[in-house]
């Protein structure tokens, strides 16, 4: 494997040390190739930046934090990236956590991810966002590309389901969709799929992309030309195919294990969040919901969009509590219209509640991923926002379309 | 010899003028040594480990976050040991910090909680105020020699 440019993580952070995590984050880091080093900054910097920002705190870490941040902006340090991590549940640490990001994002070119810790976060937890983090700052030619060239092919292989697809010309002209279950043979029935649909034979495809949770798995079992984590693809994904690959725009991909919720510019992710603790607010609710109700997960959204999620009362999140909501409203005589609705609601306010509050919301607002075809998911996010949501073509198909366009990239290489 | 629990617990200046005055001072610098030189332990910088805010739970609940009780595992422990306190409050971040406004507050108030002598500072910020300071802290170790030291009370339990 080719050994990719080493990236200079600038870590900020309160209490990373503290919290007996900090292996963890170096692990992580240096799986990607990276290295996380902590800006220099002197004494006087320290005292001065709360002035300088208007922003007082009580905790004199982050105080060290905004100054490290002001160093950054200002281009005196050679970082590449930056990773701000405060405590999780940690009310001031919150408030310089997103500030910071944000007066990052907005005065430099610096790809900045954020993240709340616990001495429960793992490495493992880390990878993907170290990833994507890294790909941004190592990546920005490939991400620039707006069309795809050649016959390319994509492999999204997701916790729940697979997705290939086969690009030819910036037209998907093949489609394949399994059940995960071994994840090798799931890819190769997707694929065999996608070929087939497409009429053309493995031995014609010029580059192959791979993705998803599985994506290193069958990186090696296809001789993949790209290995890339779901933030990028996605990413670049969902703006292509739903033609706004200028400007800002958001995606949201509720997941079968997580969700992501990315801010996007140029086509270029900035800051983004990734869910993956609570099944509540992930696409294994809903096809809970659907096994509850007796109806096939697609034909669920229609349930819902006929519904009143008011109707319902729902006590919890939980993939479990919840659920015995649902039931029980269906006992008192709840209509599944209306239960379908709350459930698409649940999800959707819990997405809202916990991801959405740290990725700034610009329109374009693209919905993708298998839940986007769940017509109640776009319609209660439509009413939760108050803004369009766009559902572009071939959504469930996101990541291996994203594949297949950066892959485009790797022909004839 | 009385061993004197110091907040900030990193202060050299603190730790040294415990040290000088003829106590021991109780500083979180001797806790992290331990912690570096322990072989085995590999958890750069500080080799605080996952285990360690676990340890602090003693201090603090689980809805605490991580830093504080990862903190306290370190101070905790000294506290303890403590048979005298001096807290510095709204020190300069020179003279020593422990970073955090939560592990600040709950250490503050584990100290009084604890039945022990006990001196409240505040950061001198001009020469005339650091003379009396430095004379505050020499009134109150010169004083330790002569009282009753009972290092039975228990501390911990912020909840």
């Amino acid at each position: 494997m080719v050994q990719e440019e080493l990236v200079k993580i600038a870590h900020l952070s309160c209490g990373s040390e503290y919290s007996g995590i900090q292996k963890e984050i170096e692990t992580a880091a240096e799986i990607v190739n990276a290295r996380i080093f902590y800006p220099e900054i002197s004494i006087e910097e320290v005292q001065q930046v709360q002035d300088d920002f208007g922003l007082h705190v009580a905790s004199s870490d982050l105080g060290l934090v905004m100054a490290r941040a002001k160093v950054l902006v200002e281009g005196n340090t050679n970082a590449d990236a930056v990773l701000i991590t405060t405590c999780f549940r940690c009310a001031e640490g919150a408030v310089v956590r997103n500030e910071l990001r944000r007066y990052i994002y907005e005065n430099s070119k610096l790809p900045v991810i954020s993240y709340s810790f616990t001495e429960r976060t793992t490495s493992g937890t880390l990878l993907t966002r170290l990833e994507a983090l890294t790909t941004t700052a190592r990546r920005r030619s490939l991400l620039a590309r707006e069309h795809q060239e050649g016959l390319t092919a994509g492999i999204d292989s997701g916790s729940t389901t697979t997705k290939s697809v086969i690009m030819k010309d910036d037209k998907v002209i093949g489609r394949g969709w399994v059940p995960t279950t071994n994840v090798i043979q799931s890819a190769n029935e997707a694929y065999n799929q996608a070929l087939e649909t497409a009429g053309v034979t493995r031995d014609e495809i010029q580059a192959l992309g791979v993705t998803g949770y599985g994506r290193y798995l069958i990186k090696e079992e296809f001789n993949a030309d790209l290995v890339q984590e779901e933030i990028t693809v996605n990413s670049k994904g969902a703006v292509y195919l739903a033609n706004s690959q200028h400007g800002s725009a958001t995606v949201i991909d509720i997941g079968g294990m997580d969700n992501k919720a990315i801010s996007i510019q140029d086509g270029i992710p900035g800051m983004f969040t990734m869910g993956g603790i609570c099944a509540g607010a992930s696409g294994r609710f809903l096809e809970m919901t659907s096994k509850r109700l007796g109806v096939d997960i697609t034909e669920l959204g229609a349930l819902a969009v006929k519904g009143m999620q008011q109707n319902v009362e729902m006590n919890s999140y939980c993939i479990v509590f919840g659920i015995q909501s649902l039931v029980n409203s269906l006992s008192k005589g709840s209509v599944p219209e209306d239960v379908a609705a709350a459930s698409c609601h649940s999800v959707v306010e819990q997405v809202f509640e916990q991801q959405l509050q740290e990725v700034e919301v610009k329109e374009p607002l693209i919905m993708v991923g298998g839940s986007s075809l769940i017509e109640g998911v776009p319609k209660a996010m439509e009413d939760m926002l108050n803004i369009k949501v766009v559902v572009p073509p071939d959504s469930q198909y996101i990541g291996a379309v994203g594949s297949a366009l950066l892959a485009s990239g790797f022909i004839n290489k | 010899m009385v061993k004197v629990f110091i907040y900030p617990s990193n202060s050299l200046i603190l730790s040294d003028l415990v040290d000088r005055f003829g106590h021991e001072p109780l500083a979180v610098m001797h806790e992290i040594g331990k912690k570096i030189k322990t072989a085995g332990l590999d958890s750069p910088p500080i080799n605080i480990t996952p285990e360690d805010p676990k340890k602090g739970l003693k201090y603090a609940a689980v809805e605490v976050p991580s830093g504080v009780r990862g903190r306290m595992s370190l101070l905790g422990p000294l506290l303890e040991e403590a048979q005298a306190a001096i807290i510095v409050t709204g020190p300069d971040i020179s003279f020593g910090c422990m970073g955090c406004a939560r592990t600040n507050e709950l250490i503050t108030f584990l100290v009084r909680a604890k039945k022990i002598p006990k001196l409240d500072l505040e950061y001198p910020r001009t020469e005339e105020a650091a003379k009396d300071f430095v004379h505050q802290i020499h009134e109150f170790l010169a004083g330790l020699d002569n009282i009753k030291i009972s290092t039975s009370d228990k501390t911990g339990g912020g909840e």
